[in-house]
């Protein structure tokens, strides 16, 4: 535990520097992947990452230094130029854009490794470290890094509030922005332009490979929180920038992991989270309402049992033994037992001894799930024209979520009858 | 008055022509159809009047100007499946779009535009929706939150692509009546549809398409049997086989 102390009081300026920019770099990346992810451009990210190669390569060969503001500039020019090229292609060939991105990200990578592999055989002493850009230097970054990272960071941020509506509008139905007359290729330029930012800056922490998921894994994830665009960008946001602190966590305690790998890690995590967890949209909901249904169906099934047997005997409120009320319905005795005991719970039923009593405000309960069935069959009966041996299983099912306005409604338009097509009596609370 | 007119107007994909020789001029305060079988180029037409689409011969004027001095005065209300409606907006941000332009780019929207927005809505009967995401629409509802967008535009000339596919019969008549309340503003309507039974009752003035114009003007002169016959009678074969070579050679419609 002493090395998270060290960790989060920052003692060691070198933390703080990884730490800050991992931060600034998965949440500047999670920003503007919102947009891409909308766009359904998630392997767009991929192509710019690794076309920002041979531009970083060049960038180095022209200025002869690892300066990070010449290699953005370089990055910067290559990444734009494979996004000009892929829309170049689908535009005037037959190519669809998942092939043209293909194309481009091979061509310009290849060319990048090519570049890469003759400085490296140049004999040039400033050139170690430049293949860092492949797999990252999150562990490495330094003042500076972090000084042009958050300059980069604040504009992106700029950008994307004082545009907000239109990459919005762009993202949604660009067809309808043309037509009205917004500057669509401007602002698509933009949105390309500040894409490629990101890009450029959040490769130094997580490497080419890497780099598409750290863009589009945080909006994946952030979506399943929020039907809200605002609150979906902040939502990754949020995930890109605890990811980024999280993986240096990680590598810090544990110095033999690589920090990239554990930040895109932390968001496949995050992202994983938020696919069981989500209110409503999660899975984890999904079963709890799954859950909820098939106890409400089971405690109502029970109820029924004791007024059928009621019926029968006519004694409502007679002690029944779990025997006698298995023998109206193929039921299971655990489930039995467990439909009885949360029907205890809410004093519909009482124990006495061995045996069980319905109560009060169990019976009516019970008569308003028999009601509701009875109903049901007659409607299905007189509207849908099914015969009487037709009309129960469907009714067993639709007798457990008719709400008390359906239940109203239906009354009123089959005119309050007696009887169900069977000639039971349909019973109806004072 | 005239709001649209097309002048020879060719389009093509990958030089195919889609749209040969479109010719014709619409009134203005009217009602208008465009009617073809699939494939007959309704869409592609809209997409070229509104400059969506690059056109390879002729011109269109809308109330005798150039596109792009009009913009403000065109809305256009997109076929339903054209976007994805799993997008996260609520109906009212998709209403407020209606609200955007040029001049307020990089502005916020303002409480005017959000009344306006309100009142679209209600007119299209959807402002107990406001809040809905979209995603949670039915198909009718989401046809009806596309023509609050372009309502709360405020425009003279509508452009709608296929508004009656895939609603009920209220939503149906809801909508016919929307659009009856601006001709009689004066607005004019352009809907794309393919159903010829309703056509006749829906239109003031018709145009039959396929691939080529095959007549254009008020419903009752149009709505004749060789006409008709002609229209949705099947492509021209000639036509269709010379459009195959364009695209095989590499043609352009224009000696360029
Ligand atoms: N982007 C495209 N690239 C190539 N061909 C296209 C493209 N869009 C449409 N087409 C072709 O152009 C022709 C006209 O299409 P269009 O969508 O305009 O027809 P439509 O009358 O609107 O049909 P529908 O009733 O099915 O909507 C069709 O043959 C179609 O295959
Ligand atoms: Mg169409």
């Amino acid at each position: 535990m002493n090395s998270t102390f060290q960790f989060i009081s920052f003692s060691d300026p070198n933390v703080l520097f990884v730490v800050l920019g991992t931060m600034i770099l998965g949440a500047s990346a999670a920003i503007v992947g919102c947009f891409s992810f909308l766009r359904k451009r998630a392997l767009v990210g991929d192509a710019i990452a690794h076309s920002i190669l041979p531009g970083v390569c060049l960038a180095f060969m022209v200025s002869g230094s690892k300066n990070p503001f010449y290699l953005i500039i370089g990055a910067f020019i290559t990444g734009w130029l494979s996004l000009l090229l892929i829309d170049g292609i689908t535009r005037t060939t037959k190519i669809k854009s998942d092939t043209a991105i293909g194309i481009i990200l091979s061509v310009f990578f290849g060319v990048g490794i090519l570049l890469l592999t003759s400085i490296q055989h140049s004999g040039n002493a400033a050139q170690a470290g430049l293949d860092k850009f492949l797999f990252g230097k999150a562990a490495s970054l330094t003042k500076d890094d972090i000084y042009v990272f958050s300059s980069i960071a604040i504009v992106l941020v700029i950008v994307v509030v004082l545009f907000y509506k239109e990459f919005k509008l762009i993202s949604f139905n660009p067809d309808y922005a043309k037509v009205i007359g917004l500057p669509v290729r401007f602002l698509e330029f933009l949105l390309a332009t500040i894409t490629v930012l990101a890009v450029a800056v959040g490769i130094q922490a997580v490497g080419v490979v890497l780099m598409a998921a750290l863009l589009i894994t945080p909006a994946s994830g952030a979506r399943f929180w929020t039907d809200k665009l605002s609150t979906m960008i902040l939502i990754a946001t949020l995930f890109g920038a605890a990811s980024g602190f999280l993986g240096s966590y990680i590598s810090y305690i544990a110095p033999a992991m690589p920090t990239g790998p554990w930040i895109v890690m932390c968001l496949s995590l995050l992202t994983i989270g938020s696919i069981w967890f989500a209110p409503k949209t999660g899975m984890l909901s999904k079963f709890r309402v799954q859950k909820e249904n098939n106890r409400k169906i089971l405690i109502e099934n029970v109820l029924k049992l004791f007024y059928h047997l009621g019926e029968r005997t006519n004694g409502f409120k007679d002690e029944r033994s779990t025997t006698a009320l298995l023998e109206t319905r193929d039921l299971r005795i655990k489930e039995l037992q467990r439909g009885l005991n949360l029907l205890k719970q809410s004093h519909w039923v009482r124990k006495k001894g061995e045996n069980w009593v319905i109560t009060e405000s169990g019976l009516t309960e019970a008569k308003r799930i028999i009601k509701l069935h009875r109903l049901w069959e007659m409607y299905l009966n007189q509207r849908l024209k099914l015969q009487p041996d037709h009309v129960h299983n469907d009714a067993e099912a639709i007798e457990h979520i008719i709400t008390p306005q359906l239940e109203i409604e239906l009354e009123k338009e089959l005119n309050y009858p007696t009887k169900d097509p069977h000639e039971s009596i349909i019973p109806y609370n004072e | 008055m005239i709001s649209i007119e097309t002048h020879n107007l060719t389009v093509s994909y990958n030089k195919r022509p889609v749209l040969w020789n479109i010719d014709f001029e619409l009134p203005t305060g009217s009602i208008v159809g465009i009617i073809g079988p699939n494939g007959s180029g309704k869409t592609t037409l809209l997409k070229a009047i509104m400059g969506l689409v690059p056109t390879s011969s002729g011109y269109v004027k809308i109330f005798d100007k150039d596109l792009a001095d009009v913009r403000q005065r065109i809305s256009y209300v997109p076929q339903r499946e054209s976007v994805d409606w799993d997008f996260p907006a609520s109906v009212m941000d998709i209403v407020l779009m209606g609200r955007y332009k040029k001049a307020n780019l990089m502005k916020r929207i303002s409480k005017a535009d959000l009344e306006i927005a309100a009142e679209a809505l209600e007119k299209v009967n959807m402002l107990e929706f406001s809040n809905r995401q979209i995603s949670q629409l039915s198909g009718g509802q989401q046809q009806r939150v596309f023509i609050a967008r372009s309502l709360a535009q405020g425009a003279d000339l509508y452009i709608m692509d296929e508004p009656f596919v895939g609603v009920d019969a209220a939503t149906e008549e809801a909508i016919l009546n929307l659009l009856s309340d601006m001709k009689k503003e004066g607005k004019t309507v352009v809907v794309v549809h393919h159903d010829l039974q309703t056509a006749k009752d829906y239109f003031d003035w018709i145009v039959l398409l396929n691939t080529r114009m095959v007549a254009a003007g008020p419903k009752d002169e149009i709505f004749k049997e060789e006409l008709l016959q002609e229209a949705y009678g099947g492509k021209l074969n000639v036509l269709s086989k010379v459009g195959d070579l364009m695209k095989e050679k590499a043609f352009n419609v224009r000696e360029k």
